[in-house]
């Protein structure tokens, strides 16, 4: 009798046979769920204060930190436009503080290239909460009470980071799934 | 894992030159950024026609959810008023006396009202609306207060419009697409609304905080007539909005006026009114208020 290798047949990414990577969802998935994510302001939700993580924003930093590389560094341009075209930010906002991000994490990642999840999250930590104080003094929320309305949003943001890298992960076994080819 | 070292490229002389120009096109980008992020600070309604676009498209999508909203919100009162009927009930059996009460008086009032009308020559003159629209959604994460309305031009919905709820006043619109449109919500940093009290002649500016209340800031300065509880409507000065919408009721006093607590809770509305503007002439003016608030 024949002894298989049990992974011969299927992966994390399904079965082997007659079947083969989509290259449109390989392409599309990432930039179709961050843009999805902008587009937040115009789910049935409405709230009197910011208190929601910036959707768009999260899912852009998860995919860059679970994926290096997959997004390319110039990909602040066109993602930060949509942002901005829904988040009710200044209109190039997002696109300055998205482009510098990625700028930045492309250094810290030459610099410390072995990453763990406390120093993902620390590193998400600290790019989220800059970001989040950016776009509210773009805005022109006042520095006095800026602390006071931001609390609440800061800290979902901070302690949700997690679940996006899962959500993003997810994501990303759905990209490389194999679909069935005909002939 | 160690991430694939992707600013490695090796001797490949296409791969080294692709690197190249993602890094130049991406400190291009953050240039690009800065540069109408500078253009929008000073002119604020630079982008006004491309966001108007763009909510346009995504506006039906958004608007089918915008019913789910409002019966999820129903399923959260029904489980909370479980729990709180049996003292729910008796508060509202006595607010209820209390009402009856007020109502036979406001119809006095009403008659007398009408008298002296009458002796004045003033005609009663009913506000149409424009247009019934949904609210679709609001920003969620930025601290300026946007709503998106399910009305725009094509329904004769015009930038400066007042948006009301049967609750009291929402916001105005700000910018229409010919579908869809961008309300200022009352809470917004830039929305400043004049209002009075109800009841004595004490006139304010209501300006948005960002976090769900107002701040009453007092026309006259002086000892601070406020008292807690007292309701504000819109005085129509500015004309803009026409005197009565309900605005506002103070929750907390201050030194030069009050903190003030939306009547409209917008996430509660599902349909809203949009009045023409009261008072036309003053349309010039709201544009020119419209240019410095729209940011």
């Amino acid at each position: 009798m024949v002894e298989y290798r049990s992974t011969a047949r299927r992966d994390r990414y399904g079965s082997q046979i007659n079947r083969a990577h989509s290259p449109l969802i390989a392409l599309v998935v990432p930039w179709a769920s961050i843009v999805l994510g902008s587009l937040m302001p115009l789910f049935p939700l409405i709230s009197s204060m910011p208190l929601l993580p910036p959707m768009g924003f999260m899912l852009f930093i998860a995919w860059r930190l679970v994926r290096p590389g997959l997004l390319p560094v110039w990909a602040g341009l066109p993602l930060g436009l949509v942002d901005d075209l829904f988040s009710g930010q200044p209109l190039g906002s997002a696109i300055l503080l998205w482009s510098l991000i990625l700028l930045a994490l492309d250094q810290f990642e030459a610099r410390f290239p072995w990453g763990g999840f406390a120093q993902e999250w620390l590193l998400a930590t600290v790019v989220t909460v800059a970001y989040i104080l950016a776009s509210a003094f773009i805005a022109g929320t006042g520095v006095r009470d800026m602390l006071s309305l931001l609390a609440p949003q800061l800290l979902l943001s901070v302690l949700l980071f997690p679940i996006f890298g899962r959500m993003v992960a997810f994501l990303d076994r759905f990209r490389l799934r194999r679909f069935r080819t005909v002939g | 894992m160690a991430p694939p070292s992707s600013r490695h490229s090796g001797f490949s002389r296409k791969a080294q030159f692709s690197l190249f120009t993602g890094y130049v096109l991406a400190g291009a980008g953050a240039l690009a950024g800065a540069v109408l992020l500078a253009v929008s600070l000073f002119n604020p309604g630079a982008f006004s026609g491309l966001r108007a676009v763009a909510s346009d498209l995504a506006a039906p999508a958004g608007e089918l959810g915008a019913e789910a909203r409002t019966d999820t919100q129903g399923l959260f009162g029904t489980l909370a008023g479980f729990f709180l009927s049996g003292s729910k009930n008796a508060a509202l059996k006595e607010e209820n006396e209390i009402a009856r009460i007020r109502l036979a008086e406001a119809d006095a009032v009403r008659e007398e009202n009408k008298r002296l009308k009458a002796l004045l020559g003033l005609r009663e003159e009913d506000v149409k609306p424009v247009a019934m629209a949904r609210l679709i959604g609001s920003t969620s994460s930025s601290t300026r207060r946007f709503a998106y309305l399910s009305a725009g031009t094509k329904d004769g919905v015009e930038p400066g419009m007042p948006v009301r709820s049967p609750r009291g006043l929402v916001g105005r619109v700000l910018e229409a697409g010919s579908h869809s449109s961008r309300v200022l919500l009352l809470t917004d940093s830039e929305s400043l609304v004049p209002v009075r009290r109800t009841k004595g002649d004490v006139v304010a500016f209501a300006e948005g905080r960002a976090d769900g209340t107002l701040r009453l800031r007092l026309v006259n300065l002086g000892i601070n007539p406020i008292r807690v509880g007292d309701v504000f409507v819109t005085s129509g000065a500015g004309g803009l909005y026409r005197p009565g919408i309900a605005v506002a009721v103070a929750t907390k006093l201050n030194r030069d006026g009050a903190i003030a607590r939306v009547l409209s809770d917008p996430a509660a509305t599902d349909f809203v009114a949009v009045d023409p503007i009261w008072q036309p002439e003053a349309q010039a003016v709201a544009s020119a208020q419209q240019r410095r608030a729209l940011r």
